[in-house]
């Protein structure tokens, strides 16, 4: 029997397709259809500046924008060589973390109430909520950040930020444990996940599966310690490791990632602390930034720069970059080509989700039609992402 | 320990001495990038992947490049990654209008399957020997390749007076809308 799962369907978050050929409940094969969110980005992004193409990366995986921005910031920044100020790293570092634990909690809620534990939603979407605030503190907006510009913030962080971040974080493990005590040793968990949906590391490194994903299948693989960006090795903290490659190593992989992302969260503010509250937030080459809003009133220079920025953007030299980051999915990264003009002559995207997806059937092959919910669940998958 | 990308360019031209590899090189190149030859492309990511040496084990992405007034037109980019000595290549092929083909690495890593789709999706470019080269993320009618520097960005006109016949007059088929009277029960 054939039998169509989606494209709308509750458990499969968003719009995606699986055709399943069916035994009985068992699965044959199982191939996933997308393209129901394509809305041609990249195409997009070739007719706007670098910077107007920020605004596109929040949409993509609406769970995590900031981790987005960053990817895409990292690479135009890559492409005009410049390094950017400690302070701007640090509240990078900070902002994505914050973004990680979010986009877990989003994660975690979503996979248990496909799985049928309905309690965890309304844990993990309250935490969600508070990194929400967060956002709309620094940069007024709740999902859709557009918070990191190349070269550096749109705005400095304001006043009382610090404290409430900490605070969050301060709170934080607390509740993981909460949402640990409903799930770690439930015995209907365990048997919906413990050897479901299981991946080897061979197979997993094959078909391109990065993130937690891969971790899970006891794979060491975190770009945040082997190809650090932003400071990352600076920090202090661990690599969860899966053993097995099933679904249950995969939940607990991210639920020790929480932890750690609070531990780097915690660690980040306290150095923003000490190089103070308010201080340098971007970088000071008006060629490729806008300039302080004060000097534009006063500066003849600052106001040509204003301009030339906000009406052609920054001029990047031709050539090409790509720079991945451990976005909560797995690697993300832009490949920019660039022609010498203010705009892409290509943007790629390597959203983790699409890769990841395509590892599905190998999963579910032979298995039943219930793990099919988990093991869509346990990717972690953002169909923004996928059909960008 | 890391794995220098010179490294990698001289255990290639050891191993295929025959095989013309290109170093691209610009202003801001940022990543090593190798030009290999179509014909040559399967057998030279074999051996970058199984080379105890190098053990590009991952195949990041796909993706291809229209250069338009160029020639030839077309670039496909494979992005490698050697998890167990850190180390990233990025392989170029060329790819001309006249016969946009290219041998599918599916066989070497099963993940360039849904990339070479969708790049076949966005530039029309055909993986020789892929199991199944259809559109992923476009609908299947779809004609054209949206991403080609010809296709045109598109999109849908928005209705004003001047180029909507009859704008200021509302249909006939609107009027049929005017609102319902609601009677209440209270009246």
């Amino acid at each position: 029997m054939t039998l169509n799962m989606g494209p709308q369907h509750p458990s499969t978050h968003g719009v995606l397709r699986v055709a399943l050929e069916l035994d009985g409940e068992s699965v044959i094969a199982c191939k996933p259809v997308i393209g129901y969110l394509h809305t041609g980005m990249e195409k997009q992004a070739e007719y706007k500046t670098y910077t107007q193409s920020i605004p596109q990366t929040d949409r993509m995986d609406y769970l995590a924008p900031m981790s987005n921005n960053l990817a895409l910031c990292l690479s135009a920044e890559k492409l005009l060589d410049v390094t950017l100020p400690e302070r701007v790293q640090a509240i990078r570092v900070l902002l994505t973390e914050l973004t990680r634990i979010s986009a877990h909690c989003v994660w975690l809620g979503t996979h248990a109430i496909d799985i049928g534990a309905l309690t965890v939603f309304w844990y993990c979407f309250r935490e969600r909520e508070k990194v929400l605030s967060i956002y709309d503190m620094v940069c007024g907006a709740r999902m859709t950040a557009s918070y990191f510009r190349v070269g550096g913030l749109a705005m400095d962080i304001p006043a009382g930020f610090l404290d409430r971040c900490e605070k969050f974080v301060d709170e934080m493990p607390a509740h993981i444990d909460e949402y640990e005590s409903l799930l770690t040793k439930n015995p209907i968990w365990i048997a919906r996940t413990r050897d479901v949906a299981t991946i080897l590391a061979a197979d997993a490194v094959a078909w391109g599966v990065t993130g937690p994903s891969l971790r899970g299948s006891g794979v060491d693989w975190d770009l945040r310690k082997k190809e650090p960006y932003s400071g990352y090795e600076t920090y202090d903290f661990e690599v969860p490791l899966g053993s097995r490659g099933d679904a249950y190593d995969r939940f607990q992989v991210r639920v020790a990632e929480m932890r750690q992302s609070t531990r780097i969260a915690k660690q980040a503010i306290g150095r923003v602390r000490a190089m103070g509250e308010t201080g340098e937030y971007r970088l000071r080459d008006f060629k490729y930034v806008l300039p302080p809003r004060e000097e534009v009133k006063t500066s003849m220079e600052a106001l040509i720069h204003h301009f030339k920025i906000v009406a052609h953007g920054f001029f990047p030299p031709v050539g090409e970059a790509y720079v991945p980051i451990e976005s909560p999915k797995g690697e993300l990264g832009f490949y920019f080509v660039s022609d010498g003009t203010s705009r892409p002559w290509r943007m790629k995207v390597r959203s983790p989700s699409f890769v990841n997806l395509q590892a599905l059937p190998v999963m579910v092959q032979g298995r039943l039609v219930a793990d099919v919910i988990a093991a869509i669940g346990s990717i972690d998958i953002v169909l923004g992402e996928i059909d960008r | 320990m890391s794995l220098a990308p010179e490294r990698v360019e001289a255990r290639l031209r050891e191993r295929f001495p025959g095989v013309v590899f290109e170093r691209q090189r610009g202003e801001a190149v940022r990543d090593f990038t190798l030009f290999v030859p179509a014909e040559h492309l399967v057998e030279v990511c074999t051996f970058l992947r199984d080379d105890p040496e190098l053990a590009f084990a991952m195949l990041s992405w796909v993706g291809g490049v229209d250069h338009l007034p160029r020639v030839p037109r077309f670039e496909c980019v494979y992005s490698l990654l050697s998890l167990e000595h850190v180390a990233r290549v990025t392989l170029k092929v060329r790819v001309p209008e006249e016969q946009p083909r290219v041998p599918s690495v599916v066989g070497v890593w099963p993940t360039a399957n849904w990339h070479e789709r969708e790049t076949y999706d966005f530039y029309g470019i055909t993986f020789t020997g892929h199991p199944d080269l259809t559109r992923i993320l476009l609908p299947e009618d779809w004609v054209g390749w949206p991403l080609r520097k010809d296709s045109p960005l598109g999109y849908e006109e928005v209705a004003f007076t001047h180029n909507t016949p009859g704008r200021m007059q509302p249909s006939p088929a609107l009027r049929k809308l005017a609102p319902k009277k609601v009677r209440y029960r209270a009246q």
